[in-house]
């Protein structure tokens, strides 16, 4: 390895452009993570940040902690993190309305105050010689950390592994949910099935036979109504259930009004032709985004039913 | 450049942080901002070491970040089990201890 690989006391060129671009990327990334209004991209954010504060490590020759950061922080930390977003609800932005009067002013304040406070004591403290780290990463930064982690360290080491080890029994303890009740077997839940009466058969499965088959529409009975029962219980809750029949409805219709076109039959159905050009008003009444091509094929059906 | 650079954008991201803690609701997003200052103080380890010419910042910036990956698991397992009590992730929810 070349001194210069080893973060001398001086920077070159390059490392000031890069501090300069990586550094404005980090503190967008972090105010980012503090302003975003979803929690997830508050998180892609802080990955962004922790990211660039690797390329920081390895340019002043931490490179050990540079890979680290990756693979615990970026890796480990964000997983964990949007593992628990995901659980939580992705789809719940946090209300921005303030609940303590002026607190945002207020955190402004102190923000700006702390931050003023931390800046001018780093200016004031006398950093400005550097030793650098080509003498202490001479023979390697990894094999430099090791010997003094277990050597000098040694007995931090080991305190930390107590306290990963009590970390991972907790979140064991803590998500753990024990079964307050014993759990039914088939047989008693198709006996229960059976004493209730209702549903016996499996569940109807939903959409809509040759048409719709997304698990979020609901399949039709014989009379066009939409089964809820065909949906899955979590959708129907969640309100995410679309409705087709009317759609449905209007399309049966116009294939009998054409097959009793085609067929010579005008005056004999006259009531479900008139109830289907009922029901195609409906649609294009409150449906705006059906396809134009239907629609004006509505229109001239009209058109010729006025004209009979 | 001089490297104590590094240093003002550590305690510009600290500052940040601890904003973010003051400001968020959303217990996530305290936790984030949390992680963010520990980052900026893991950059600031890493600089004094540099500055220092000896590897002592850095192994406390890697204790650092072992402590951290420790208060991530067992904060968000804090946070899953307020979110199965309450339904809800707002730290303004959880007045008491009590669930």
């Amino acid at each position: 390895m070349t001194t210069t690989l080893l973060a001398a006391a001086s920077t070159s060129t390059g490392e000031a452009v890069q501090f300069w671009i990586l550094g404005t990327v980090a503190v967008l990334g972090a105010l980012g993570t503090v302003l975003m209004k979803r929690s997830v991209h508050s998180a892609l954010c802080l990955a962004g940040t922790m990211i660039v504060l690797a390329v920081f490590y390895l340019a002043n020759g931490a490179y050990f902690l540079g890979i680290v950061q990756i693979v615990v922080y970026t890796g480990a930390v964000m997983m964990l993190f949007l593992f628990v977003l995901m659980l939580v609800g992705v789809t719940a932005a946090d209300s921005l309305k303030e609940t303590i009067k002026g607190q945002r002013w207020l955190v402004a304040l102190c923000g700006l105050g702390f931050g003023i406070l931390l800046i001018a004591g780093i200016g004031s403290a006398g950093v400005d010689t550097f030793v650098g780290l080509g003498e202490a990463n001479a023979g390697g930064n990894v094999q430099g950390l090791a010997r003094s982690l277990f050597t000098e360290y040694v007995f931090a080491f080991e305190i930390t592994g107590a306290l990963l080890v009590t970390a991972a029994v907790a979140a064991m303890v803590l998500t753990h949910r024990e079964r307050t009740e014993r759990r039914l077997t088939q047989r008693e839940l198709a006996e229960q099935r059976v004493r209730e009466g209702k549903h016996l058969p499996p569940l109807p499965a939903p959409g809509v036979y040759a048409r719709h088959n997304a698990v979020d529409i609901p399949g039709l009975l014989p009379d066009g109504t939409p089964s809820e029962l065909t949906v899955n219980a979590t959708l129907r809750e969640r309100g995410q259930v679309r409705d087709v029949s009317r759609e449905a409805l209007a399309d049966l219709a116009a294939l009998e009004r054409r097959t009793g076109e085609y067929l010579g039959r005008n005056g004999t159905d006259t009531r479900a032709v008139r109830g289907a050009a009922d029901v195609r008003d409906d649609v294009s009444d409150d449906a705006p985004d059906t396809d134009e091509g239907r629609a004006g094929d509505g229109d001239r059906d009209r058109d010729r039913e006025a004209a009979k | 450049m001089n490297p104590v650079n590094y240093l003002f954008l550590a305690a510009l991201l600290f500052t940040i942080g601890a904003s973010g803690v003051l400001l968020r609701r959303n217990a996530i997003v305290v936790f984030m901002s949390i992680e963010l200052m520990l980052n900026a103080a893991n950059l600031a380890l890493v600089t004094f070491s540099r500055m220092h010419g000896n590897l002592d910042g850095q192994i406390i910036a890697f204790f650092t970040m072992v402590v951290a990956a420790a208060e991530v698991v067992v904060g968000l397992a804090i946070i899953v089990t307020i979110f199965r009590s309450r339904h809800s992730a707002s730290v303004d929810d959880a007045g008491l201890m009590k669930l």
